[in-house]
């Protein structure tokens, strides 16, 4: 079992495309999980666990494996 | 208690979106939008818009099959019975859906695929002629209308409780944007957005298990909450079905075992053309074989986003849920409430905007399936079947388009109606047991039993559709009517449901097997490619092991078994 294969007629690959949700996702998640670590809300509103960071190693996560998707399965790679 | 008044009785919004949720949201809707205009040049032939050209790969076909499952129901409703009956609701996802998806792959895909067909009532019109093709036809398209109705109110349902919209706004935003990307790229258009939905799920779902796990410290203090919170019932999986009266869910096993596994989830994973429509677009015989199982091996991780925040609920929530009418009369929150909750509970800015896509995904994935498999059918088999016979290829291609706009109007009709109906759940599996059930008795028969007759199979499922109708009449007007379907005075509504199947898919194979007995059978070279006796299936010996569809199929069904054990 391949996960890199991908639809054979399509220039453009799914995996494309789910590169770019993540990257975009996990790019506005670490920009929302910096704010809150320069100026963290007050403790009354704060989510359960807030002191993991979650929105910056969840959102860096996600980026990363976007970008990764998006490098592997771009277009212009894909037609070489 | 309807619906509508659950609606009005919410007190307020479960969580507050900030700009950066909102951003990831739009954006969510502006992907989908794109991938739709994308690939409308690619739907110009009735085998690229209905089978998405039978190009897909085996990954993109299985993970689009179980994406089309994760409707609405899935994500809000089962971890809701998580909460309500414990580690009992991962039957349906264990053995409710794993033997059966490997059943689906290694022994009824090569029929469906090696036949060509475009869909289940088409194998069914090769098999036992038109008026079974018609009866299921229409059956399947009612149910899909249905059904798409309850995935849009669902999702209106929802947002309204947790983030305030209102009802009809997210209906028709929702469904207008379903309608738009389907009815310009198809089933691949419906494919890709459903893969797309199926990866954002778990990016934005995992991380309350995860979360909530280490706030519970681990599986052992999960278990050990649970056990002090709800009872020792809610951590087994098998230990309590000896009686219906020893767990939450009032079953006993054989209910479980037969009725869900044997003919409900059976039905529903081989014959609802809503998901097997995902496997005929692979690009070949073995990918066909190999995506329900490689579906099969996702849908084992999905209790880790679904039941596991259902229990967690439980172990760290401070307050207890209750059922719908006490919440609404107490203030308090519902069973219903516990997925969202435990997202408010640990999801900031960003994180929460990815948790409310996911929802949203997971309803979108499964309106559209619904309405791209109605498409299908209507075209196929009501429209080019009875009403046009002589279509063209364009004429279908415009029909298809065509039917995904009027298939979401009805399904927005359906939304409102479905406002009036006690519970979403009972609806959705009263809805399975009538048509679903006999649907796989009659197609299993006609798969594995070269005697079986057109006017067995027609008769048979008949007589399953409307015993299965008449049980649940008898209920309905007769409550203690339950006791003898369900066969125990302690049984309860789930329980019926998976007793009723059990019966109505039993009668379907009885009357097929008798009517066809005094029928007249096919000729044997009529039935190649269409049952086991009859067609040559191309072997795979000279395949490696680890491309081997059995072999992948006997790893799930090994770490299935061994999960069973775990969580007995």
């Amino acid at each position: 079992m391949n996960p890199n294969e991908t639809h054979r007629a399509e220039t453009i690959s799914i995996w494309f495309f789910i590169g770019i949700s993540l990257l975009v996702n996990g790019v506005i998640i670490v920009g929302a999980g910096v704010h809150e670590l320069i100026q963290p809300p007050p403790p009354e509103v704060r989510v359960i666990l807030f002191e993991y960071h979650a929105s910056l190693w969840w959102g860096a996560m996600l980026a990363a494996l976007g970008a990764f998707y998006c490098w592997h399965f771009a277009p212009s790679r894909l037609s070489e | 208690m309807t619906l509508a008044l659950l609606v009005s009785g919410f007190r307020s919004t479960l969580v507050h979106l900030s700009a950066v949720d909102l951003a990831i949201i739009i954006f969510y809707f502006a992907l989908v939008l794109a991938i739709g205009m994308y690939l409308k040049g690619r739907a110009n032939t009735s085998e690229d818009f209905f089978l998405a050209g039978r190009e897909m790969t085996a990954w993109i076909a299985g993970l689009s099959f179980l994406s089309a499952n994760l409707g609405s129901l899935e994500l809000m409703g089962w971890a809701a019975s998580a909460y309500q009956y414990g580690i009992l609701a991962a039957h349906w996802y264990w053995i409710g859906a794993i033997p059966q998806m490997v059943f689906l792959g290694l022994v009824m895909m090569p029929f469906y695929y090696m036949s060509k067909t475009h869909s289940v009532p088409g194998y069914l019109k090769l098999r036992f002629g038109e008026p079974s093709r018609t009866l299921s036809a229409i059956c399947f398209a009612f149910m899909t209308v249905l059904m798409s109705g309850i995935n849009m109110y669902s999702m209106a349902l929802v947002m309204k409780v947790i983030l305030g919209w209102d009802i009809h706004f997210s209906i028709w935003v929702s469904s207008v944007t379903v309608a738009i990307y389907v009815a310009l790229g198809g089933l691949r258009s419906a494919i890709f957005n459903e893969v797309l939905q199926f990866v954002l799920i778990w990016a934005g779902a995992l991380l309350i298990p995860i979360l909530g796990l280490v706030e519970a410290g681990g599986m052992s203090g999960l278990r050990a909450r649970v056990i002090a919170n709800a009872g020792e019932a809610y951590t087994h999986l098998w230990g309590t079905m000896g009686s219906p009266a020893n767990n939450p869910m009032g079953i006993h096993w054989t209910g479980i075992v037969f009725g869900l596994g044997a003919v409900i989830a059976m039905g529903y994973w081989t014959t609802d053309f809503l998901v097997v429509q995902r496997v005929l677009s692979a690009h070949n015989l073995r990918a066909a074989k190999m995506a329900p199982i490689i579906g099969a091996a996702f849908k084992m991780c999905v209790p880790f986003i679904v039941i596991l925040p259902g229990l967690l609920g439980w172990a760290v929530l401070p307050f207890k849920l209750t059922g719908e009418d006490v919440a609404v009369a107490t203030g308090g929150h519902s069973y219903n409430e516990v997925l969202p909750l435990m997202l408010a509970r640990y999801c900031g800015p960003g994180l929460l905007g990815l948790g409310v896509t996911a929802l949203i995904a997971g309803f979108m994935s499964g309106m559209a399936g619904n309405v791209s498999a109605f498409a299908t059918v209507w075209t196929y088999d009501i429209y080019g079947a009875l009403l046009h016979k002589n279509s063209t290829d364009r004429q279908n291609v415009s029909m298809g388009r065509w039917c995904t706009i009027i298939g979401v109007i009805v399904s927005i009709g359906t939304a409102y109606l479905v406002m009036q109906f006690h519970s979403i759940m009972d609806y959705v599996q009263a809805l399975f047991s009538f048509f679903i059930a006999p649907l796989f008795g009659t197609v299993l028969l006609g798969m594995l039993w070269k005697r079986a007759t057109n006017a067995g199979g027609f008769f048979g499922l008949l007589a399953g559709t409307l015993s299965s109708i008449g049980m649940w009449a008898w209920v309905k007007v007769d409550h203690s009517a339950l006791r003898y379907i369900a066969m125990s005075p302690q049984a309860k509504d789930m329980a019926e449901n998976m007793y009723r199947a059990l019966w109505s898919g039993l009668i379907c194979a009885l009357v097929t097997i008798v009517v066809s007995l005094l029928t007249k059978p096919r000729p044997v070279e009529e039935l190649s490619g269409l049952v086991y006796g009859a067609t040559q299936i191309p072997h795979e010996e000279h395949v490696s092991l680890f491309h081997r569809p059995a072999f992948w199929g006997a790893v799930v069904l090994v770490i299935f078994v061994i999960l069973q054990i775990i969580f007995w």
